[in-house]
């Protein structure tokens, strides 16, 4: 196998998740090479959003921002951004988003607004954008994010988005027509979330992790699933396939 | 012909914007009135309510100038790049002066802006439930569907003082063809009290009447025209002009300090009279770069009987 490094691997075992057909919204950075990955491996018929409004997106360069004019040439549709949110995420027609945040707890809530005190904070972060929207409207949120203690904590300092809240029978109760948190891929395994509880499960092991590694970088008591698997490794194709989406390592460096 | 509204950045802003307004600068990362923004700083505004889903460069360079004193957003990044260094220099550290903040998610926003528009007296949705955002947010509210008897989401409308909106083309009455992404455009024209059009080119109206499905702001919704090429520089026009990605980078070093900051406003805003002396100062090899490739879209039949 070839070396691999972390982000390269989070990509492409995240763009394994994307099933040929559905639509996914996409966000900058890794999660849009995620998807151009899965539309040039097992999903030719990926249907790429952007919050900007682009529809259908076909960029013949990678995208800094998600409002890149690469993303209009040849889309399928531009909408305005009020559309966007409106017809496609609340109409429901987004079947994954993928979310990304300084803080994720094991019930899958996301803080990208402030570290300390949202009056006085230490870190002021972007905020949504639309990912609260998306949290609560699309069947499956996938996050990306390396596996750091910094940023999975027992409990989240802002709730941007919200996940399973305290638990699923909590997240129930807002009556949210999106499916929630399904998957959280990091450089060192892929977590699930318990059906039952909501609660994070680790389901893969990725090639040189251990279940020690993982424990290691996760401040609570993380649930192993009795059914754990090896994620397989990174193939050739997946590989060269990706580092021909960023050529000049804008997003992988 | 009604020409009257056509006028330069700088008497547009003069006219149109005043201190202590709410000011709605659109473009979701595309045609952002970089040039009106510049204007406003060179004029020495104040007390503005800076409202974008994205405040970006332009909000950042506002903050940085002085002229805010409240930012309305939901997304305060560089996007694809980090953060706005300006925006978190004021509100973690006050400088150069302290700055409130009104904060939604990007649904929540373009909907105040969609329900301005409309005249709506609110507009619910499926959203911000759960989130810690409504607590920090008191315009954020929830009602009880009279239908199901569900708790709903709603955000109130937003009818700034004044927009500005660069588009494409325009006629001298200010009716504008608009494309590429559309962002928040049209709704923030129809919100606003007051609005200034910035163009890359001023056409004749039948260009404009050759192509009604394009005109997403007629001429009755607008109140100054402005021909502005390169307008938008460093965000983009799509067919003008492509984003420029290289500068959105270097914006993150230039804001490192409040006075790394103001040494590119002296040379850059400050330093210039208006956006032609602007271009000016650009070198060519950056502008050249920047020049996109054509791709037409296939001509459509509106005839009639």
């Amino acid at each position: 196998m070839t070396d691999v490094s972390p982000s390269e691997l989070m990509v492409i075992v995240a763009a394994r998740e994307l099933k040929d057909g559905e639509s996914v919204l996409v966000g900058v950075g890794i999660p849009n090479l995620a998807a151009n990955l899965a539309k040039k491996l097992q999903a030719p018929g990926l249907n790429m959003v952007y919050e900007s409004g682009a529809v259908g997106s076909n960029p013949s360069r990678m995208p800094l921002s998600i409002g890149d004019p690469c993303l209009v040439t040849g889309a399928k549709s531009v909408c305005s951004m009020y559309e966007q949110f409106a017809y496609y995420l609340q109409g429901g027609r987004i079947d994954v988003g993928f979310l990304g945040g300084a803080q994720i707890d094991k019930y899958g809530n996301i803080n990208s607004t402030i570290i300390g005190n949202y009056k006085t904070p230490k870190v002021r972060l972007p905020g949504s954008g639309g990912a609260c929207d998306i949290a609560s409207n699309v069947k499956k949120i996938i996050v990306i994010t390396p596996h750091e203690k910094r940023r999975f904590v027992e409990k989240v300092d802002f709730k941007t988005s919200p996940g399973f809240m305290d638990g699923k029978e909590s997240w129930k109760k807002l009556g949210l027509q999106g499916g929630g948190p399904y998957a959280v891929v990091t450089n060192l395994g892929t977590m699930k979330f318990d059906e039952v509880t909501g609660e994070m499960t680790l389901v893969s092991l990725h090639p040189g992790a251990t279940v020690e590694v993982i424990k290691e970088n996760t401040p609570w008591d993380l649930k192993i699933s009795p059914k754990l698997e090896n994620t397989p490794p990174p193939t050739e194709r997946e590989i060269s396939t990706l580092r021909a989406l960023d050529p000049d390592n804008i997003y992988l460096g | 012909m009604d020409s009257t509204k056509l006028m330069t950045m700088k008497d547009a802003v003069s006219k149109f914007v005043k201190d202590g307004d709410a000011v709605y600068l659109a473009g979701f990362t595309h045609m952002i009135p970089f040039a009106a923004g510049h204007e406003i700083i060179r004029q020495k505004r104040k007390d503005l309510t800076l409202c974008r889903a994205t405040p970006d460069i332009i909000y950042d360079q506002m903050i940085a100038a002085g002229c805010a004193k409240r930012m309305m957003f939901s997304y305060a990044g560089n996007p694809g790049v980090g953060s706005l260094r300006c925006f978190r220099r004021a509100l973690e550290k006050g400088v150069p002066k302290p700055i409130e903040i009104e904060e939604y998610t990007h649904f929540g926003l373009s909907g105040r802006l969609f329900a301005g528009a409309t005249k709506m007296p609110f507009l619910p949705m499926r959203t911000n439930l759960g989130s810690d955002l409504p607590p920090e947010n008191p315009m954020m509210k929830t009602i009880k569907n009279p239908y199901t008897g569900e708790e709903v989401s709603i955000v109130p409308p937003l009818n700034p003082d004044v927009a500005v909106v660069h588009v494409q083309r325009a006629d001298a009455k200010g009716n504008c063809h608009i494309w590429g992404i559309t962002g928040e455009q049209k709704d923030a024209a129809f919100a606003a009290k007051k609005v200034i059009i910035s163009c890359e080119e001023i056409v004749d109206e039948s260009v404009i009447r050759s192509d009604p499905n394009r005109t997403l702001i007629p001429d009755f919704v607008s109140h100054a025209v402005v021909c502005e090429p390169w307008c938008a520089h460093p965000s983009y026009t799509q067919g003008y002009y492509d984003r420029d990605n290289e500068f959105y980078m270097q914006w993150d070093d230039i804001t490192k300090e409040h006075e790394t900051t103001m040494k590119y406003l002296d040379e850059w805003v400050y330093g210039v009279e208006d956006r032609a002396a602007y271009m000016k100062k650009l070198s060519s090899e950056k502008v050249l770069k920047l020049l996109p490739k054509a791709a037409y879209s296939a001509p459509v039949n509106y005839g009639s009987v």
